[in-house]
């Protein structure tokens, strides 16, 4: 039985980018914050110092920083034909446990969606006719223009790197041309670039392209945001992304934000607590509070005023279900928002190999690479080819970490003398292309709670039922060949195209970008959380993150994650707390 | 006057637990003893436990002993509330408690007896409207005949001269009140200045560093190389107010007194101690034998340091020393990589250390441990070499000085 | 509409001290207040692994590992292989410690064949299922090479039962032999180019072989540097030998 606590004004449940963001805003607006963390506490000088982090077995290949799989992990299928079966250790996507969430581990890739992917469902249908049987494409509620001022807030919170293309509507040279209009360029100048990526912008430009410098959330020079917390400078090291920064130049919630919240009275933060669910009140459309568990297993009651639910998307939606939080989503009758429209990335490489020209890949940064938008969203017409979306087209150099980084040319065997000679002979001349393409949302892929597995507490996991459709595989071959063009003109030994075919597997790693399944729109019927991310069902309760995409568009999805935070954290600040109640009527 | 003090007492007490707005007079002389007591920095001293505020009971370690602070909460058993403001002007000014018994010098009234009997009376102002504590500090760990008070009649007499504060009147008002900043109630010597064998200062080496608590308190002299030399008034503002500055980043002992006094001080006493501090005299003779320009490699030790500084070092101070200013401090040409005491370079190595956090900087940034990680015989390699590369000039460190600091931080930790 | 009360308490003013303090209630919880907290000599170390002979094959086992290993990545001359860089040392480490008995995997039931892309099914653990695979191929062997072990054969003989492996054409009592196939060489992948800590990559050569600079942290002075050869060694999280140099 759990006991009761003091209650308290906010209840932040995870501690990641979102919770960070939140608790700044809500303590400034002279809110009592609690923030309650499954994980550890974890910072820079003691957990990710440059003296053992950049360990490529220990993080990466034996999961360090990510979350246990053995305390909470989710079932998989392809289809709801299948029996969902446990994904017993991390493979796919890297959801973490900690103190600063995935933010510590992400590679900083910091775009802005573009204008349309906001109006997905309307615009497409509006140029292309109605959308493909089964595709459950929305339109977000919130656009574009609305999310510019919080775009840019978060952009200045972390410092990106980058090149404006689009100043009010004026493009920029040197610019991604596609982007929404901006009101103000990057806070930092782009990075300075290693070779690859040069070789990569001028066969983009030979072949009719428009490269630009990837916006980057690793610091291209010292940085003092406008919270007062300062970061240093990117040292190139090649361990971003699964790693921590050892250096303070990577932007993370301990790197933007703790310094200045950890010193605020009305703020306090209680780690190894697991939020078991959110407590309702007896009419169910009012949370009372939340449950949670400590590190040595006792329950305890929190009540509070307002819950808001910062964990990673996939827990987000996880706890709504085990909370009766809003109708679980029915894929067969097609009703339901709980659980609605998860989606995810599809992504693919094209391999460059060089015989003359030495590319050094292990100088990287998780953000750092040239890329071109000529593909995404729907920046070029989609007549004839059979799918909506894209995705961005870029070459990264992220790292040359060797265990898992050593490209070999295509019919390579996978071991032996040859296999070796392939490694040593092209380890320092070979980059890679990759395409990063939208996963629209499609009425059989969703979240629900597994009927049979549970985690350590004994509840049930949240079991995904997903796999590309035919949109995802035209448009990811499309993005792919348009990749090996680039490729072939920057004028290689040879290429090797690995393209994503046939059915989603949860096994090698592809993205931490799960999307969908507590969705925002203007329709309670078919999305979880209005366009504030305030639960339609109890109005006290808000749901940050990626759960809120109505779909996936062809971009990193953090930009849009810390954009619509601070757009929800405004309406709650400037209307929620002068008149508690939902902020849109049903 | 001693008849009057209970009433203000009881009048204090009476305000402050009715949320009475207080006599004008009264409020303005409060509020100057919360400012002169962040001055002093009586926090960080006389409190041991956060939760309890000025009451006392912090070790203070020193060559002869730990000595614990007192409780100076208005609580009339344990604290000072029973105190006249006599009392407590005689302790700030001689030294002597109000039971006449003689306080140890870390209680730094050798500098306190510099400030005038207003200032004094502020302070006891601000004090008493604090929250009374019952808290009884533990007993000093002091040997004989050290633990008997009276031993410091004779060193009174040896080492105490008391008296209010002298202005200088061919210097300005701001100097005059830098100086009466900097040697009282800031009591920087308390550190900075070298102490004889018997614990007080060595006054013809007043603020040229001194070694405390395993840490070495630098030069603060006009010495280019290990004091202010190379430092602007405004470098030297910048760093008591925001902890940090274009030439190094504050930790160590330093960093409680930045973040409880001198990042409160306001920016006229700020100029005031920054104009005081620039205008001290150097220490020549006091730089080491080397400082003739030729560098220490006579331990044939650079090789290794070299390579440990550029495969480890370089990822925050870079490879030529020069850091990136308020974020992580250049080493080259830094004054605290260069003092003739090695201590606080080998402890930082050994134990990492954080940059202190103020409102204007709050970011803590922080240097790793290096001792899980590098030998005795490494870690004076790599010192070694930051004190003497890009120019940096000073004796070099051997892997004994590092053994022996590695086992006393060790044991104090025990 | 609805009123609920959220209080707007003063945020206290001053500066309350700083601290990480275990709250009364509830008396278990970590709670973080005050400042970001931190202490000296604070560091998450790695574990190097301790010297000396096998601690989890038996001695049958490490000859079949040995040999196996160093057909996967061989010694020939572009350098020494897995078996002379210390990957059997770096497999027994890790299946003698949490890797090997998948303290971080869940291993719940029920327990069910699933397709690939559903991932790892099976019931043993890493170390499990290297002594009950190691033991069923070498059965396997004996029993298609007149009672010999895989250590005993050819290395062409090797090669091709290890390539039947890949191919899934061995089934292990029960366990795929490509599941087994599968995780070897990815352990080996891994031991092989590991920091040397962990038992394997010794002295750092397979980095030195392919020009991985290894944990470095720094590469400011060099990126404009495009097509050049990076100057420095490889380095390790216990550093390089040149650390110990003298002059």
């Amino acid at each position: 039985m759990a006991r009761k606590l003091p209650s308290i004004d906010v209840a932040l449940v995870g501690f990641g980018w979102t919770a960070a963001m939140l608790a700044q805003e809500f303590t400034d607006a002279g809110l009592n914050v609690l923030a309650l963390e499954r994980g550890v506490w974890r910072d820079t000088p003691t957990d990710f110092a440059p003296t053992f982090i950049q360990d490529e077995l220990r993080y990466y290949f034996r999961h360090e920083l990510f979350q246990e799989a053995s305390r909470e992990t989710l079932t998989f299928r392809n289809n709801g034909g299948e029996t969902a079966l446990p994904m017993r250790h991390l493979g796919s996507f890297l959801p973490a446990t900690g103190v600063g969430g995935a933010g510590i581990h992400w590679n900083g890739q910091t775009w802005r969606f573009l204008p349309t992917d906001f109006v997905a469902k309307s615009h497409n249908e509006q140029r292309y006719g109605k959308l493909a049987e089964g595709m459950t494409v929305q339109d977000w509620g919130v656009t574009y223009d609305e999310l510019e001022p919080y775009y840019d807030r978060f952009e200045y919170l972390c410092g990106i790197s980058g090149k404006a293309g689009n100043l009010n509507g004026t493009k920029q040279p040197g610019g991604n041309p596609f982007e929404g209009p901006r009101k103000r360029d990057f806070p930092n100048p782009p990075m300075d670039m290693t070779y690859a990526p040069m070789l990569f912008a001028k066969a983009a430009q030979e072949t009719g392209h428009a490269p630009f410098p990837c916006p980057s959330a690793n610091m291209s020079r010292a940085y003092t945001n406008p919270l007062g917390v300062q970061l240093g400078p990117c040292t190139y090291c090649g361990f971003c992304e699964k790693y921590a920064c050892g250096n303070y130049s990577k932007a993370s919630p301990q790197t933007t934000i703790l310094p200045v919240l950890m010193r605020k009275p009305n703020f306090e933060l209680r780690t190894q607590c697991e939020v078991l669910k959110v407590n309702l009140d007896n009419t169910g459309k009012k949370a009372t509070g939340i449950t949670y568990v400590d590190a040595q297993g006792e329950e305890w009651e929190q009540p509070a005023d307002l819950v808001i639910l910062c964990a990673f998307a996939l827990h987000n939606v996880r706890l709504m279900l085990l909370s009766g939080l809003g109708q679980p989503y029915d894929p067969e009758t097609n009703t339901g928002v709980v659980g609605r429209n998860y989606a995810y990335q599809i992504t693919s490489a094209v391999d460059v190999f060089f015989d003359d020209k030495l590319t050094n890949t292990f100088i990287g940064a998780g953000s750092l690479g040239m890329g071109i938008d000529e593909y995404n969203g729907d920046n070029f017409d989609h007549t004839g080819l059979g799918f909506i979306g894209g995705g961005y087209i870029a070459l990264w150099t992220t790292n040359g970490r060797p265990i898992e980084t050593h490209p070999v040319p295509e019919g390579t065997p996978k071991w032996g003398s040859k296999w070796k000679k392939a490694v040593v002979d092209n380890y320092l001349k070979q980059c890679s292309i990759s395409t990063h393409g939208a996963v629209m949302s499609h009425r059989g892929n969703y979240l629900d709670l597994d009927p049979f597995y549970r985690d350590v507490h004994g509840r049930p996991l949240v079991r995904m039922t997903f796999d590309f459709t035919d949109n995802e595989h035209r448009m990811s071959d499309y993005l792919t060949d348009r990749a090996a063009e680039i490729a072939r003109a920057m004028q290689p030994r040879e290429i090797k195209v690995s393209r994503r075919k046939g059915s989603y597997s949860i096994v090698p790693y592809q993205t931490t970008h799960n999307t969908g399944g507590a969705i925002m729109g203007d329709d309670p019927k078919t999305s979880a959380v209005n366009r504030y991310l305030q639960s339609w069902q109890a109005h006290n309760v808000f749901v940050m993150g990626a759960c809120a995409f109505p779909q996936n568009p062809g971009y990193n999805p953090t930009g849009t994650v810390g954009a619509l935070t601070y757009w929800a954290a405004d309406a709650i600040r400037n209307q929620y707390l002068k008149s508690p109640g939902p902020l849109v009527q049903a | 006057m001693r008849s009057a003090t209970p009433f203000l007492i009881a009048g204090l007490l009476v305000a402050t637990s009715a949320g009475l707005v207080f006599a004008d007079g009264d409020h303005a002389q409060i509020e100057r003893g919360r400012y002169l007591v962040s001055a002093g920095d009586c926090y960080a001293c006389h409190t041991a436990d956060p939760s309890k505020p000025f009451a006392g009971g912090r070790p203070l370690q020193t060559p002869f002993g730990a000595i614990y602070s007192a409780n100076i909460t208005p609580d009339r058993q344990t604290g000072i509330g029973a105190w006249s403001d006599d009392d407590f002007y005689r302790a700030m000014h001689e030294g002597v408690s109000a039971n006449g018994e003689r306080l140890y010098p870390a209680f730094p009234y050798p500098y306190y007896t510099h400030v005038t009997r207003g200032d004094v009376l502020a302070i006891r102002a601000y004090l008493q409207t604090l929250e009374p504590i019952a808290n009884a500090p533990p007993r000093n760990k002091l040997p004989f005949p050290l633990s008997e008070r009276a031993v410091m009649r004779p060193w009174n007499w040896m080492f105490f001269d008391d008296g209010a504060f002298h202005p200088d009147p061919s210097k300005s008002a701001s100097w005059n009140r830098g100086a009466y900043l900097v040697e009282g109630l800031g009591h920087c010597g308390a550190c900075h200045t070298p102490k004889n064998v018997l614990g007080a200062d060595m006054d013809d080496k007043a603020l040229a560093g001194g070694t405390i608590e395993n840490w070495f308190a630098p030069n603060l002299g006009a010495d280019l190389r290990t004091g202010l030399g190379g430092w602007s008034e405004a470098d030297v503002i910048d760093y008591l107010k925001t902890g940090r500055n274009s030439h190094d980043s504050a930790t160590g002992p330093m960093s409680e007194v930045i973040q409880y006094s001198t990042s409160q001080l306001n920016d006229e006493d700020l100029h005031a101690v920054a104009a005081y501090l620039k205008d001290l005299p150097g220490e020549a003779g006091r730089v080491p034998s080397s400082a003739s320009g030729q560098q220490t490699s006579s331990s044939g030790l650079s090789g290794s340091g070299e390579a440990i500084f550029l495969d480890q070092c370089s990822t925050c101070h870079r490879s030529n020393g020069e850091g990136t200013p308020t974020v992580f401090p250049p080493l080259k040409g830094n004054a605290n990589v260069q003092q003739a005491d090695a201590t606080t370079v080998i402890r930082v190595i050994l134990q990492g250390a954080r940059t202190t956090p103020t409102d204007a900087r709050p970011t803590p940034f922080s240097m790793p441990a290096f001792d899980w990680k590098l030998s005795d015989a490494q870690i004076a390699a790599v010192a070694t070499y930051v004190r003497t590369a890009w120019g940096n000039v000073a004796e070099s460190v051997s892997a004994d000085d590092v053994g022996k600091l590695r086992r006393t931080l060790h044991a104090k930790a025990e | 509409m609805e009123k609920i009360a959220l209080s707007r308490r003063q945020i206290l003013a001053g500066g309350a001290a700083a601290a990480v303090v275990a709250t009364e209630r509830p008396a278990s919880a970590h709670s973080i207040k005050g400042e970001v907290p931190w202490a000296p000599s604070q560091a998450d170390a790695p574990h190097a692994i301790d010297p000396g002979g096998y601690i989890f094959f038996t001695p049958q086992e490490a000859a079949l590992i040995e040999a196996a290993v160093a057909r996967l990545i061989p010694a020939d001359d572009l350098g020494p292989g897995a078996k002379e860089l210390g990957v059997p040392t770096f497999l027994d480490r890790q299946l003698a410690g949490e890797y090997g008995r998948a303290e971080r995997w869940y291993m719940l039931g029920p327990w069910r064949q699933g397709s690939d892309n559903q991932g790892y099914q099976s019931r043993l653990t890493p170390a499990q299922l290297y002594r009950y695979a190691i033991k069923q191929l070498d059965a396997h062997v004996s029993s298609i090479k007149d009672g010999r072990r895989f250590a005993n054969l050819a290395t062409e003989d090797q090669d091709a039962l290890l390539s039947d492996l890949e191919a899934g054409k061995v089934d292990l009592g029960g366990v795929s032999g490509k599941a087994f196939f599968d995780l070897l060489l990815q352990n080996t992948i891994e031991g092989f180019f590991a920091d040397p800590i962990y038992g394997g990559n010794r002295n750092m050569e397979a980095w030195r072989m392919i020009g991985f600079p290894g944990a470095r942290y720094d590469y400011r002075d060099f990126v404009a540097k495009h097509g050049e050869r990076f100057p420095l060694p490889p380095v390790g999280l216990q550093g390089r030998p040149a650390w110990s140099s003298k002059g």
